[in-house]
C-alpha cells in the first residue's frame, strides 16, 4: 500500500545520500522523494512516497529514524492531510481547435498555461497524484504530449498537528 | 585573523587539534598507518606523549586491533588511516565493528578540499564507501569543524547502540599554514540524536506480568548484555526467576558459562537443550539479542507457541525478523533493573511447581550431551580436545579472541566463559583475519592476562603480517592454530551439502607456521600427537614475555556438531554425522 512519510532532518551535507542509501541498501521502495530546506535553513523537510506492507513500513520508519541526522519522521497517510504535486507539461498546440480544447481542459482542472510557443503550450498544474494522472489522460486524448515533469508529492498534516522541533 | 578573536589565544594547526581533541577524550592509543594526507597528524603525534600510536602492518589490522581493544575495555577504539587505499583497507574492519555494535572512531585522511572530486592521487570517497556500514560520519571542511566532529563522533560511537563513526580530514585543514583557536565541548548534546535509555513503564509492567504467567520461560540474551556491562543484572534476574538462560554467540560470558541455569549457546551450532528449550518455551525473554538468522533457523517455524518479550536499545531490531508481542525499547541494563524492581514491588516468588517439570524436561535434553566428541588415544587430535586443554590450563580465565570458522565454534562450545568481554569474536560479519589483531588489542589493554588467539590455518594467513607488530610493541599473545590443512567450515558444508566436492577448500603449500613465527622473533611450538598436547600447551602458556605460535595438527575430518538442519525449526539439528535430534 502507498504511504506518505514526512521527515524533518538536519540540513547537512550528505543527509540526502544517507536516506537514499538506506532505501537502496535495505531494498525499500521509493515512489517519489522531495526535499528542500525549511523556513529555518538549518533544517530540511522531506516527503517520501513509498510502498510496502505494515511490517516493511514499520522498518522503514524505524530505520529512517535511526539515522543520526533525522530529527523526526511521521507517516501521515492515515491522518487527515494535504498532498500536493506540481506538474509541468509541454503539449503540441497547432490548430485553433486544439488550442481551444487544451485551454478548456486546463481551466477545468484549474491549471495554468505558463508558456506558449509557435506550436506549443506549457501547462502548470498542482494537485494530488490522481488529479495529475487524470489530467494527463485527458490531455492525451486531445493532443500530443512532448514532455512532462512532476515534482513528486509533498505532504502536510491538516489542523493543529505539525512536524517541528 | 578576524576582528573580535582573542589576540592572546594560542593558535593550533588542524593536525594539533586532532591530537588535542583525542587527548581531551582520554584516548590512550591510536591504531594506524601513515601516508601522505595524514603526515601532519603523525607529526603532531610525534611531538606529544599523552597518546601512543601503534603502527600496524595493514590498515585492516588497525581496525580489528582497535575493535578488540574496545570489546575488552568498553572504551572507544581509535583508528587513523591515510586517504585512498589506507581508508579503503579499513572498510572490512568498520563493517565488522558495525555488525557487532562496537564503539570505534576511524579518522581518515582525505585529499585537500580543492582537489576533492578531481580523482586526485589517493583520493577515495571514504564517507560514501562506508555509508552502509557506519553509525554516522563527518566530513570536516574547515579547522573549526575538527574538535566538534571528533567530540560528536565519540559521543555517537559510544552511546545508544554503539557503532563505528568515520571522520574525514582533508589535508589542507591539517597543514601548518592554517591555524586557529582550539575549543572542544566534550559534553555533547544533539537535537537529532537522543538515545532512549529507559523502558516505558507500561511495557515493563506488561513484560513482568507476561513473565509471571509463564510456564516454560527461557531467557535469551545477546551481545547487548556484554556491551552494556549488564552481566551482574542478568545473573540476578536469572536467579530471581530461577529460569533457564541461553546466550547467543555474541552474548557468551553475559552469564557465567558454568552457572547451573546456563543451558549453553543457542542457534546453528548451539546446544540441543538451548534450542529445544526455545522451541518449547511459552515465553521468551530476549535481552539485547536480535533474532539473527544464525539463531532462528527458518523464521516461519520459529517458536510458534511463544510469547516474545524483546528488550533492545535499537527499535529497528525489534520485530525485524521475529514479531515481538511485548516490545521494550531501552538500554538493557536499565530495563533489567526496571524488571527486577517491578518483580520486587509485586512480591514475586518463583513457583516451584511450575519450574520443576520445565527443568525436568530441560535436564532430559541436557543428558543427551549434544556438545560432545570422541577422542581415541591413537587418532589424530580432535580440535575440541585442544580447546578443553586450553580451558584447563588457563583456568577458564583467559581472554579468547577468535578468527572465523570451525575453531570459532569449537571455542564457543568448549570454553565456558566466566565473565563478559572475555570472548572476542566477529559474530555478525564473520571476518576471517579478525583474531590476531583483535587479540593484540586485548593484550595491549591487559598485558598481565592470558590472551589467546584461537585460529585456523586459513584465517591466520589473512592478517599474519601482524606478527611483526607484535614484536615491535611486545604483545605476547598465545596463538593457537587448529591446523587441519583445509578451510574447515567450508569443507564441512561441502561434505554435508555439496556431495563431498571440496572445491577450493583445502590449503596446499602451507608455510611452517612455527618457523614463520620464529623468523619474526617469536617462539614456535608444533604439536603433532595427542600424547604431547597437554604438556606442550602448558609450556606455551608458561612463556610469559614472548609471543608463542602453537601449531596444532588436528583431525581434518572433524565437523562441528550439533548443527541446524537447513530450513528446519530452531530445534531441528544434526547431532553427529547422519544422526538427527
Amino acid at each position: 500500500m502507498r504511504r506518505i512519510l514526512a521527515i524533518l532532518m538536519e540540513n547537512e551535507p550528505g543527509s540526502l545520500s544517507r536516506i537514499v542509501g538506506l532505501f537502496s541498501q535495505r531494498a525499500f521502495n521509493i515512489e517519489s522523494l522531495t526535499v528542500a530546506p525549511t523556513e529555518d535553513a538549518s533544517l530540511s523537510r522531506m516527503t517520501i512516497a513509498t510502498k510496502g506492507d505494515d511490517k516493511i513500513l514499520e522498518q522503514i520508519v524505524k530505520q529512517v529514524n535511526k539515522l543520526i541526522d533525522v530529527i523526526k519522521i511521521t507517516d501521515i497517510t492515515d491522518r487527515k492531510h494535504l498532498e500536493r504535486e506540481l506538474l509541468l507539461v509541454k503539449v503540441v498546440a497547432l490548430s485553433d481547435k486544439s488550442r481551444t480544447e487544451v485551454k478548456r481542459i486546463t481551466d477545468i482542472f484549474r491549471g495554468a498555461i505558463v508558456d506558449i510557443g509557435k506550436q506549443i503550450y506549457t501547462i502548470q498544474l498542482t494537485g494530488d497524484a490522481d488529479k495529475l494522472n487524470a489530467f494527463i489522460d485527458t490531455l492525451r486524448n486531445e493532443t500530443e504530449i512532448i514532455e512532462s515533469v512532476r515534482s513528486g508529492c509533498v505532504g502536510i498534516a491538516r489542523g493543529e498537528k505539525a512536524l517541528r522541533i | 585573523m578576524n576582528q573580535g578573536d582573542d589576540m592572546t589565544a594560542e593558535l593550533f594547526t588542524g593536525a594539533e587539534m586532532v591530537v588535542k581533541s583525542l587527548s581531551a577524550l582520554n584516548v590512550k592509543y591510536i591504531f594506524g598507518y601513515p601516508g601522505g594526507s595524514v603526515l601532519d597528524i603523525y607529526d603532531a603525534i610525534f611531538q606529544q606523549d599523552e597518546i601512543e600510536h601503534i603502527l600496524v602492518r595493514h590498515e585492516q589490522a588497525a581496525t580489528h586491533m582497535a575493535d578488540g581493544y574496545a570489546r575488552a575495555t568498553g572504551e572507544v577504539g581509535v583508528v587513523l588511516a591515510t586517504s585512498g587505499p589506507g581508508a579503503t583497507n579499513c572498510v572490512t574492519g568498520i563493517a565488522t565493528a558495525y555488525m557487532d555494535s562496537i564503539p570505534m572512531v576511524v579518522l581518515s585522511g582525505q585529499v585537500a578540499t580543492s582537489l576533492i572530486g578531481n580523482d586526485a592521487f589517493q583520493e577515495t570517497d571514504i564517507v560514501g564507501c562506508t555509508r552502509p556500514i557506519i553509525k554516522h560520519s563527518f566530513n570536516c571542511r574547515s579547522l573549526a569543524d575538527i574538535p566538534d566532529a571528533i567530540a560528536k563522533a565519540f559521543y555517537i560511537a559510544s552511546t545508544g547502540r554503539p557503532g563505528p563513526v568515520v571522520v574525514e580530514l582533508p589535508k589542507d585543514i591539517l597543514i601548518p599554514q592554517n591555524k586557529g583557536t582550539f575549543n572542544i565541548n566534550t559534553d555533547v548534546k544533539m537535537r537529532s540524536y537522543n538515545p532512549n535509555i529507559k523502558g516505558h513503564p507500561k511495557q515493563i509492567r506488561k513484560a513482568v506480568s507476561t513473565i509471571k504467567s509463564a510456564k516454560r520461560l527461557v531467557i535469551y540474551s545477546g551481545g547487548g548484555i556484554v556491551l552494556s556491562d549488564a552481566s551482574h543484572l542478568l545473573t540476578e534476574l536469572v536467579e530471581t526467576l530461577k529460569a533457564p538462560v541461553t546466550n547467543t554467540l555474541m552474548g557468551l560470558g553475559g552469564i557465567s558459562g558454568t552457572h547451573e541455569n546456563f543451558i549453553g549457546m543457542l542457534g546453528m551450532h548451539g546446544s540441543l537443550e538451548a534450542n529445544k528449550a526455545m522451541a518449547n518455551a511459552d515465553v521468551i525473554l530476549a535481552l539485547g539479542a536480535r533474532f539473527d538468522d544464525r539463531v532462528t533457523n527458518n523464521v516461519e517455524k520459529f517458536c510458534p507457541n511463544a510469547t516474545i518479550i524483546h528488550v533492545d536499545i535499537d527499535p529497528t531490531s525489534i520485530s525485524k525478523t521475529i514479531n515481538a508481542h511485548v516490545p521494550v525499547v531501552g538500554l538493557v541494563d536499565v530495563v533489567i533493573q526496571q524488571i527486577l524492581d517491578e518483580l520486587a514491588a509485586t512480591d514475586f516468588t518463583p513457583d516451584e511447581e511450575v519450574l520443576a517439570p520445565w527443568w525436568q524436561q530441560i535436564n532430559l535434553w541436557r543428558n543427551m550431551k549434544s556438545i560432545s566428541y570422541k577422542q581415541d588415544e591413537n587418532e589424530k587430535i580432535k580440535p575440541q580436545r585442544v580447546v578443553e586443554a586450553m580451558y584447563k590450563i588457563t583456568n577458564g580465565e583467559a581472554y579468547v579472541a577468535s578468527d572465523v570458522g570451525q575453531h570459532q565454534m569449537f571455542a564457543a562450545q568448549y570454553y565456558p566463559f566466566e565473565k563478559p568481554r572475555q570472548w572476542i569474536n566477529s559474530g555478525g560479519a564473520g571476518t576471517m583475519g579478525f583474531g590476531l589483531p583483535a587479540a593484540m588489542g586485548v593484550k595491549l589493554a591487559f598485558p598481565d592476562k592470558h590472551v589467546i588467539c584461537i585460529t585456523g590455518d586459513g584465517s591466520i594467513q589473512m592478517n599474519i603480517q601482524e606478527l611483526s607488530t607484535c614484536m615491535q610493541y611486545n604483545l605476547p599473545v598465545v596463538i593457537v592454530a587448529l591446523n587441519n590443512r583445509s578451510l574447515g567450515m567450508v569443507r564441512q558444508w561441502q561434505d554435508m551439502v555439496y556431495g563431498g566436492r571440496h572445491s577450493s577448500s583445502y590449503m596446499e603449500s602451507l608455510p611452517d607456521f612455527t618457523k614463520l613465527a620464529e623468523s619474526y622473533g617469536h617462539v614456535g611450538i608444533k604439536i603433532n600427537t595427542l600424547a604431547e598436547l597437554d604438556s606442550k600447551l602448558e609450556e606455551a602458556f608458561s612463556i610469559k614475555n614472548r609471543l608463542v605460535f602453537v601449531d596444532v595438527l588436528v583431525d581434518e575430518k572433524e565437523h562441528v556438531y550439533p548443527m541446524h538442519i537447513r530450513t528446519g525449526a530452531i530445534d531441528e539439528m544434526w547431532l553427529s554425522k547422519g544422526v538427527k535430534a
